[in-house]
């Protein structure tokens, strides 16, 4: 990896929830331009990490940088001018109800520019045309389905025309239409815009289709990373079980018990 | 037994972390007035759906409790002949309590459930940490100003609560039971005092406000984001924001009156 083309460099991460270790000694590298995936199995923390990526929670040891500066312990009005160079893909898109889809796409605009009407217009429409959407920006956001909302998310996301883009979990309960246009808009704006993006899912092909460098992530810890062919090849028990979706391997199918007989019983 | 000394003991740590995170909250909402006053257009639309969509059910609510008033009073009164100190009796009760205290248990079920719902269901709904990482802060920018226009509301809804009640009592007592018009008003401008009863209720109804504005936005903002949690919240929000008015109200009524 290259140390002088990197945006975020988290190091030594821990953190826990309710006692229970989510993160325990993480370190990864984020590279300026690349899309890079986060992937591991349900409840391993991929959303936590953009969250922690984002200050919206702290960890408990560890540091996080984003071009340059820690943001574990970074001031409020720091960590908010910082936060307008970063753009978030919420997984159900968390657009703001009670405005229709040109004003979510608005909002950001308008709350840290001072742009004129005409101007925020023409912004908006420009971002709306890019995910597809000019035409629904008279419509609410309960008018539209899942995938529609996200692109109108993802509209909002790029408003301000930050550095970087978490997107967290863009393909889960997708048709394969929408899929397609998701897998192929996190391409395209990341290319056309030069932005760095980050995809948590395990949606393994989507995501590995459009992964120029992909984290396995599991137990807290980094448990291998590279291109998806160097995981696809990968001698790791880990890549294999969750790249080949096996059941069983590193990750158990059963969660921890006593033993089976015990439990029942018998013997 | 220990079990049991455990669980009091945890409740009374979350309590208390509750207690403190209430008044972390109302710090940094205060400290959002200077964005209210930088954009007042924030303020002017909760003014509208905490204020103005709470001022039926606080004018017709008037209404009822000025004409029992009324008629109660009335036929208290009558048995002393002093059904002419109707007007005095409907104004005082109304000014110095009734409105109040009734607006603010009103505004509660009303305008309060209402601000913990949505603020609750923002939460939810990942709302508030989408703004948050669009670097606009939702404590100044959603909960700011529907904490002041709470507080700016009761005051001026308890006022028109007790007005309302003042023409209820004139439409029983004078209207229909026969009581004196020009007693009725004369009498009460002469007993109601402007600062020992009208601004001490005015005074009452702004505590009121704080309080309750105050529990309902907090109760939102803290919302366990399911919909179970925002359900706990409302719940919360009503219950929690009565007692403390009702509470409250006798200690600021032994400060004020004696």
């Amino acid at each position: 990896m290259d140390e002088n083309n990197t945006l975020i460099k988290v190091r030594n991460l821990k953190f826990a929830r309710n006692s229970r270790m989510i993160f325990d000694g993480v370190d990864l590298d984020i590279q300026r331009g690349k899309i890079t995936v986060i992937m591991g199995p349900s409840g391993t923390g991929k959303t936590t990490l953009l969250r922690l990526i984002g200050r919206q929670i702290k960890p408990l040891i560890g540091t996080i940088e984003v071009d340059g500066e820690e943001v574990t312990n970074m001031g409020h009005r720091r960590l908010y001018e910082l936060r307008k160079r970063m753009g978030m893909l919420f997984q159900n898109g968390a657009l703001l109800t009670d405005l229709s889809v040109f004003e979510n796409v608005a909002y950001p605009l308008r709350e840290h520019t001072n742009l004129s009407d005409e101007l925020i217009r023409t912004l908006v429409l420009l971002k709306l045309q890019a995910v597809g959407l000019r035409g629904a920006r008279d419509l609410m956001p309960a008018e539209l389905s899942g995938g529609m909302s996200r692109r109108v998310a993802l509209a909002r996301a790029i408003a301000l025309d930050p550095m970087m883009i978490m997107y967290d979990e863009p393909f889960t309960g997708q048709d394969p239409i929408s899929m397609g246009v998701l897998v192929r808009l996190i391409r395209n704006l990341n290319d056309a815009l030069g932005l760095t993006s980050i995809v948590v899912s395990h949606d393994i092909e989507e995501a590995s289709s459009i992964a120029d460098y992909i984290y396995l992530l599991s137990g807290g810890k980094v448990v291998a990373g590279g291109t998806a062919e160097d995981l696809a090849n990968s001698d790791s028990e880990w890549a294999q079980q969750f790249m080949k979706g096996r059941p069983d391997g590193p990750v158990p199918f059963h969660f921890q018990a006593d033993s089976y007989a015990s439990d029942l019983k018998i013997g | 037994m220990l079990d049991y000394l455990q669980s009091i003991g945890h409740k009374g740590l979350n309590f208390f972390q509750r207690l403190g995170r209430g008044h972390i909250l109302i710090l940094d909402i205060i400290r959002g007035v200077v964005s209210v006053i930088s954009r007042p257009s924030l303020l002017i639309q909760q003014l509208y759906s905490v204020g103005v969509l709470s001022l039926i059910i606080i004018v017709v609510s008037g209404f009822f409790v000025g004409m029992v008033m009324g008629l109660q009073g009335y036929n208290t009164l009558v048995d002393f002949g002093a059904e002419e100190s109707l007007g005095v009796m409907v104004a005082l009760s109304l000014v110095r309590e009734l409105g109040p205290v009734v607006t603010a248990l009103l505004f509660a079920g009303r305008a309060g459930s209402a601000l913990t719902a949505e603020i609750g269901l923002m939460k939810a709904t990942e709302q508030l940490s989408a703004m948050e990482m669009m670097a606009v802060d939702p404590v100044r920018r959603v909960l700011a100003p529907r904490f002041f226009a709470g507080l700016l509301s009761m005051p001026l809804l308890a006022s028109m609560f007790s007005a309302v009640g003042v023409l209820g009592g004139y439409f029983v007592g004078v209207g229909l039971l026969g009581v004196d018009d020009g007693a009725y008003w004369s009498q009460m401008q002469a007993s109601v005092d402007l600062y020992d009863d009208v601004y001490n209720g005015v005074i009452k109804s702004i505590v009121f406000g704080f309080v309750v504005t105050w529990i309902a936005v907090f109760e939102g903002y803290d919302a366990i984001p399911t919909s179970e949690g925002v359900s706990r919240a409302t719940t919360r929000t009503v219950v929690h924001s009565s007692l403390a008015v009702l509470g409250l109200d006798f200690i600021l009524t032994a400060l004020m009156f004696n």
